[in-house]
């Protein structure tokens, strides 16, 4: 009896403790020189990127500006994230994998209008695109676009409709042919043969990736560049990369969520965090994780993965904007619903 | 004389009834009201543009097919498992009991990712099925499996608890008037196991209908084949399209709703046969 007493006096009394062991700690600091707490919601493979980046800059923003910065991060679909930030998570900076995502918190009047000039580069630290994962030796000999359409080949590719990487991958099958000279019916053929040819349409990116690597489900993977990288690292000579000669120019953006950062008073902390991303530094880093450098001079150090051949065409090429391709090729009555019949 | 009538047997009844109210409200009645104010933002054409296209039909079908008939599995082995499980003893009984609950404790995405895994054409599962033509993944068949596995454990629980007050004697007292194993499971067991059978249905039934975890990795989603309702409320969120979304969500509920306030009435006409 009297044991489970003290028991009980040790379980409330330990945290109690620690509580204010932790309490004092942290008075002390914001009487040295103030701490702050950024939340950066971001999309789903960036997880590690972050937590890189995340060191770096708390290491250099406490040496120059003596100011504890404790990031925290949340990381999920890039949509499903923008729809947390619009419903009240208490995001400071969002750093999502389409304009169309950062786009819609702007609407809500989150984040002030022109966003996009705010940063260098348009608000795009790091650029990146698709490219293909084959199995190993490329038995198919799949090399560009059109050879997805030969017969027999099984693409994996998320479902454009529920995923990032679904609609920029469709995006990047449509430019192929619409920056090579062909006409609108031609991108409709092939997409068209193209999605006949897709086995299963995955909700999201890391799900294709589980139906291409672990169920041995394709032929050919349409992946986001850093994640065919990641990919093939871990298949361990069981996969191989093909970059195609032309791809898109995915732009995921980053912005600080102004009504958050005047709330919270973390405005100076979260626009530094941001111009942070822009150093050379950061711009390593990024490289080192696969994501395409803003910044030239650091692209062309990395060249070795990323091959000059590769041609990146810009969303305007094939639609005025983001949400405009979007309307017209994936969302309702679009030319990705014209592919499906009824039967 | 009216006050004796108001008066309960037991006491606390309009505190209970209060709590009742109160918890049905927050949990159940606010959230699907504010479903039906979302979707009413939408004008009647919106609305209907969003819920009644031939895809949005064919994914109700599946939606409600592939659950009813998954249901009806789970009719049939739930109640053969209750069955074994109370009428008979062996090793390994406990074990199988608790197996029974495994699908209501496991994340479902994670029964959907495990069902595709094992019978896609490379896996355990499927490189025997395969080429005898069952394809278990990204198939509506793919998808009543998971339904049946999700939906298992409602019709054992609800009919174990009736096998075990159903004493032997009642089959010995109609085996000895004569009747065959077959009369006696007509007359003696089934009406009584009727009610907790329809019950086990409805639970088993409604669960299909919202399953999504598990039932988007092993479907494929392919539209009009194997793409079920809730695919399509989460495409219309990602088009940040909240209103089209709920609207979707609304027709689902109107449709369960009507089916199991049907089921409802059979159970409440079953017991009242029964008396």
């Amino acid at each position: 009896m009297s044991k489970s007493k003290r028991t009980t006096f040790s379980i409330f009394t330990l945290p109690a403790l620690a509580a204010l062991a932790v309490g004092l700690s942290a008075a002390g600091i914001a009487r040295a020189g103030g701490e702050v707490t950024l939340l950066n919601v971001s999309y789903d493979p960036t997880r590690e990127l972050w937590r890189d980046l995340n060191a770096n800059f708390a290491a250099r923003y406490e040496k120059e500006k003596g100011v504890k910065v404790n990031i925290k991060q949340s990381h999920g679909g890039s949509s499903t994230q923008a729809r947390s930030v619009i419903d009240g998570l208490d995001a400071d900076v969002t750093t999502l994998a389409s304009f169309l995502d950062t786009d819609a918190i702007r609407k809500k009047g989150l984040i002030k209008a022109g966003w996009v000039e705010r940063l260098p580069n348009k608000s795009r630290p790091y650029v990146s695109t698709i490219v293909f994962v084959v199995r190993k030796g490329n038995p198919k000999g799949i090399k560009d676009w059109p050879d997805l359409v030969k017969p027999g080949i099984a693409i994996v590719t998320p479902n454009p409709k529920t995923s990032g990487n679904g609609y920029i991958s469709f995006f990047a099958a449509w430019g192929s042919v619409i920056l090579r000279g062909g006409t609108r019916q031609q991108a409709i053929d092939f997409v068209t043969k193209l999605y006949q040819q897709v086995p299963v349409l995955d909700s999201g990116a890391r799900g294709a990736t589980t139906t291409f690597v672990q169920k041995k489900i394709g032929d050919v993977h349409l992946a986001w560049e850093n994640e065919a990288y990641l990919e093939v690292r871990e298949a361990k000579g069981a996969l191989e990369v093909v970059v195609p000669p032309i791809s898109i120019l995915a732009e995921p953006q980053v912005a600080v969520v102004d009504a958050n950062v005047d709330k919270k008073k973390t405005r100076d902390a979260a626009e530094a965090y941001l111009k942070f991303t822009y150093t050379d530094e950061a711009q390593e880093i990024f490289a080192k994780h696969f994501y395409r450098p803003s910044n030239d001079a650091i692209l062309k150090k990395h060249q070795d993965i990323f091959k000059p051949g590769l041609k990146l065409f810009a969303i305007t090429e094939i639609a005025k904007d983001w949400p405009d391709a979007h309307k017209q090729l994936i969302g309702d009555g679009s030319v990705f619903d014209s592919i499906y019949k009824p039967r | 004389m009216s006050r004796s009538l108001n008066r309960r047997v037991l006491p606390g009844f309009s505190l209970t009834l209060g709590y009742t109210v109160f918890y049905l409200s927050v949990l159940v009645l606010i959230p699907i009201v504010a479903c039906f104010i979302k979707a009413g933002t939408l004008s009647f054409h919106d609305f209907w543009h969003a819920v009644w296209t031939e895809r949005a039909r064919a994914a109700y079908r599946l939606t409600f097919g592939a659950a009813a008939i998954a249901a009806v599995i789970n009719l049939i082995l739930g109640l053969l498992l209750g069955w074994v499980l109370v009428r008979y003893k062996f090793p390994g009984k406990r074990l199988i009991d608790s197996l029974v609950d495994l699908p209501l404790a496991l994340p479902t995405a994670v029964g959907g990712l495990v069902y595709s895994s094992l019978y896609v054409e490379q896996g355990w599962l499927g490189r025997f099925l395969v080429p005898l033509g069952i394809q278990g993944a990204y198939t509506r068949f793919g998808i009543v499996l998971v339904l049946v596995f999700v939906g298992l454990p409602f019709v054992v629980r609800t009919v174990q608890p009736v096998l075990e007050d159903l004493d032997p004697e009642y089959e010995e007292a109609g085996a000895s008037l004569g009747g065959t194993r077959w009369q006696t499971f007509k007359n003696v067991i089934f009406p009584t196991l009727k009610p907790a059978l329809i019950t086990g249905f409805a639970l088993a039934f409604a669960r299909g209908i919202g399953e999504y975890g598990s039932v988007v990795f092993v479907s494929g989603n392919m539209p009009y084949k194997t793409e079920i309702a809730p695919i399509l409320i989460v495409a219309r969120l990602e088009e940040f399209a909240y209103g089209e979304a709920t609207a979707i969500a609304v027709v689902l509920l109107v449709i369960s709703f009507a089916m199991l306030v049907v089921i409802n009435l059979l159970e409440r006409a079953s017991v009242r046969h029964e008396r």
